[in-house]
């Protein structure tokens, strides 16, 4: 047994405490912490099956900008879980252990773990996309190629769905929605500036932001070469921008990144990404055959076909996620 | 150009919402909605008719070739349900500024435009794809879409029913996406097609067995098949009218055809069918729901509400239908597809111009209503008529091809649940009728009772007129819905 095995195995022991901590924890603060921490672990298990880009999405999405989002609505409502009578859970509690079973019944007949012959890997998608995406798309990292061109209209999908949940917050949390009688006066905890004596907070984060947002640019346009991409990209640099607003006041961040303008990016993005395939259909390609786009040199026309949508996709995640934070925290303040 | 109409169909609905949010116009936006549903259906009736003569349509999107990207195909079947569903989102484009003026805050008109365009963008993708992930992918896009359509009721109520429906529908979408990373692992392959030639390999594998039973169990949370329909009701009764005519149309049928699609399509009629015992099942479940949804719509006092439960129950013949397997019965469930999605739609518009004339839509609240709407009222006559399943009405259609199918498969109980629920039927149905026509109106009330805004009426009458035509010259369609049938089957010619 060699010694991944045994981080494995701690790996999932970490993950199972996590999740029996997050089900019996009836502090709602404690839960999203310790779903932040799930999410870290499961990243550090995706590490381990070389699957890095998965891992840096759930590390940026699950560990980073969930938890930010669990906080933000933690600070407009209570922080503590109302009981449930047991009697009322007992019936989720079967369900639960009923679909636990039925996942444990269907792992007995599943290809065993990292074998060389299961289905998977003897597929010919795979030898396809191992062995000629070089020549056919000229992107080293194969999780692009798949992701933004293979498998690119379902990229398109995944962008329109970050797109529909921001027009969904949009419409439910935004401006001129009459004030609901039940609400509970909010704390205003998360969007006020950290008081003056926390000097070395805000020297700190002033540090930090520049490198951040480079990070965030580098992981954008690094994605062909290494993991990364838009969807990793969008949410590091909102964190960047999120993390000012946090320790600068919500006011200082919409002062840097309007409102306004999020609203236009959210769905300039999708436009972007829709657009390269209209404008694939207009060359006389199919939809989103970046082929196209370059009448001589077709390996030319994927590489700018990638790097315009994967600038759809942050531009869309990046104004999302700041916009699903500037919601949940505009909340809080102003009334 | 044909050759691209199968993309085009649900690639401009998908451009439309951003259009919608950038230009921030309530009317600007409804013409995007208005010209991108109008496309959508004239591509599906062009993409309908080219299937009817020449066989399905093949697309490979960014030119990959299938199984290495991600590939559209139409045929007979889903060309029935994308003609279905565009079609209601015309109706509801008609129906929606005049009534969506009238329940919803007008600074949210655009974002509630873009909405319904993503809705109908994901519907469509679910029909269109040859891909089963692709199926995952859009199932979101329809699904959040909906939650926000609904949780824009006017009362505070449709938070809840919202929520709930966000809870349930994240679990269903869940399962589905379990099914089908299961049924990759095992064959490494996403492409429905290339799914369905390995496969059958593999009959017996409890992997494969577990997927079929993830991907059911999660596409019956979607299509509300009694149990699993909780969140229906009162997610149909609190959407804003417009929301509710279009969902109540096609969520729950796109989810039945897409579990259609996975059962025939990908799994095999031999597992699902055949070495799983899913038609008993199915069977049960249905008789269920048919008999279930109508009683406990007997019981309900509020338009909408009895109408979302006849809902459940309605769903329930679809399901007998598809639960048969066999020629007969998937022609009738489609017929019912249809017939249901168009009576139902018309209902629910006619419970929309209820509320916007009397204000609300309580049973009592309809006394008098044959005299100070009559035109209403014949429309909510008709369109009830329709769910009990009178001759000459489209619900009879489809009732009558059911009951011949479960007369071929011996089915006799399930016959006679059938009848039973369509006497429950005339219950709900004879209540509504009975309150609108004998009841004295209140003396007070029918001062003020603002007219129907003609738009609405045109929608409403649209959806009733349809259902009425199909009912009476039947023909055409239940060529379509054999056609849809046999391409299922793979016995189309």
């Amino acid at each position: 047994m060699n010694g991944f095995v045994w981080i494995d195995i701690v790996l999932f022991t970490i993950l199972a405490a996590t999740a029996v901590g997050l089900a019996r924890t009836r502090q709602l603060f404690a839960a999203a912490m310790l779903s932040g921490l799930f999410s870290l672990t499961s990243a550090c298990i995706f590490v381990l099956q070389d699957a890095v880009d998965v891992a840096f999405t759930e590390a940026a999405v699950g560990a980073g900008m969930t938890t930010v989002l669990f906080l933000g609505t933690l600070a407009l409502t209570r922080s503590r879980e109302k009981v449930t009578p047991p009697r009322r859970s007992i019936p989720a509690a079967l369900i639960a252990i009923f679909t636990g079973g039925v996942l444990i019944y269907a792992s007995t007949d599943m290809p065993p773990f990292a074998a060389a012959d299961t289905p998977v890997q003897q597929h010919p998608l795979t030898q396809r996309f191992l062995d000629d995406s070089m020549t056919e798309i000229g992107v080293p990292n194969v999780v692009t190629s798949v992701l933004a061109s293979y498998r690119g209209y379902d990229t398109l999908g995944e962008t329109v769905v970050v797109f529909t949940a921001a027009i969904a917050v949009l419409m439910l949390l935004g401006r001129g929605r009459p004030a609901t009688s039940a609400e509970p006066k909010p704390r205003e905890a998360l969007p006020q500036p950290i008081q003056h004596d926390q000097r070395v907070l805000r020297v700190v984060s002033k540090l930090m932001l520049p490198f951040i947002l480079l990070f965030a640019l580098y992981v954008q346009f690094h994605g062909d070469y290494g993991p990364g991409g838009g969807f990793q990209a969008g949410v590091i640099f909102a964190s960047g921008l999120i993390l000012y607003a946090l320790v600068f006041g919500l006011d200082a961040a919409r002062a840097a990144v309007s409102p306004a303008a999020l609203r236009r990016m959210v769905p300039l993005g999708v436009l972007i990404y829709a657009g390269v395939g209209f404008a694939t259909l207009l060359l006389g390609g199919a939809f989103l055959d970046y082929n196209v786009l370059d009448a001589h040199d077709p390996a030319h026309g994927q590489h700018l076909g990638i790097l315009l949508v994967e600038l759809g996709v942050g531009i869309t995640v990046t104004a999302a996620m700041l916009m699903l934070f500037y919601s949940f925290a505009a909340r809080g303040v102003g009334r | 150009m044909i050759a691209h109409l199968p993309i085009l169909q649900v690639a401009l609905p998908l451009l439309a919402a951003p259009l919608c949010v950038l230009l921030r116009s309530a009317r600007a936006a409804w013409w995007i909605y208005l010209l991108a549903s109008v496309a959508a259906f004239g591509s599906a009736l062009l993409l309908a008719s080219s299937v009817a003569t020449h066989g399905p349509l093949h697309y490979a999107v960014g030119n990959w070739a299938p199984p290495f990207g991600i590939a559209y195909v139409i045929d007979a079947a889903n060309a029935f349900v994308l003609v279905l569903v565009s079609g209601i989102a015309v109706a509801t484009a008609i129906y929606a500024p005049r009534s969506i003026a009238a329940e919803i805050d007008p600074q949210r008109v655009y974002l509630y435009y873009a909405c319904l365009c993503l809705c109908l963008t994901g519907l469509l993708g679910i029909v269109a794809t040859g891909d089963a992930f692709n199926v995952f992918v859009f199932l979101e896009i329809s699904s959040l879409s909906s939650y926000a359509l609904i949780a824009l009721g006017k009362r505070r109520q449709a938070l809840l029913a919202a929520f709930r429906y966000l809870v349930m529908g994240t679990l269903g979408g869940t399962f589905v996406l379990i099914g089908i990373g299961l049924a990759y692992a095992v064959t490494g392959t996403l492409n429905m097609a290339d799914l369905a030639q390995r496969l059958p390999a593999l009959y017996g594998n409890r992997t494969l067995t577990a997927a079929v039973g993830f991907v059911s169990v999660g596409l019956a949370i979607k299509a509300a098949v009694f149990p699993l329909h909780a969140w229906l009701p009162s997610a149909y009764a609190e959407a804003p009218s417009a929301a509710g005519v279009f969902l109540s149309a096609t969520g729950t049928k796109v989810a039945i055809y897409a579990f259609l699609r996975f059962a025939f399509g990908i799994f095999g009629a031999g597992l699902v069918f055949g070495h799983l015992p899913m038609s008993a099942l199915i069977l049960i479940v249905g008789t269920a729901a048919m008999l279930a949804g109508a009683a406990i719509a007997c019981y309900q006092d509020d338009l909408k509400r009895i109408l979302a439960w006849s809902s459940v129950g309605q769903i329930g013949y679809i399901v007998v239908g598809l639960g048969l397997a066999s020629q007969q019965g998937l022609s009738a469930a489609f017929l019912h597809i249809s017939a249901h999605a168009l009576i139902k739609g018309g209902l629910f518009a006619t419970a929309g111009i209820v509320a916007l004339r009397l204000g609300t839509t309580r049973i009592d609240a309809l006394a008098g209503l044959a005299r100070s709407a009559p035109a209403v009222f014949v429309a909510l006559l008709l369109g009830g008529l329709g769910l009990i399943g009178v001759p000459l009405t489209a619900g009879f259609v489809s009732k009558w091809a059911l009951v011949m199918a479960l007369i071929e498969a011996d089915q006799w109980a399930v016959i006679a649940a059938v009848l039973l629920s369509s006497l429950l039927a005339l219950v709900y149905v004879g209540r509504i009728i009975e309150v609108a026509w004998f009841r004295e109106p209140p003396l007070l009330a029918d001062t003020a009772q603002p007219s129907t805004p003609a738009p609405m009426a045109l929608a409403m009458w649209g959806l009733v007129g349809v259902s009425l035509v199909a009912g009476v010259y039947a023909a055409p369609l239940s060529r379509a819905a054999t056609a849809a049938a046999a391409a299922l089957l793979g016995t189309a010619p």
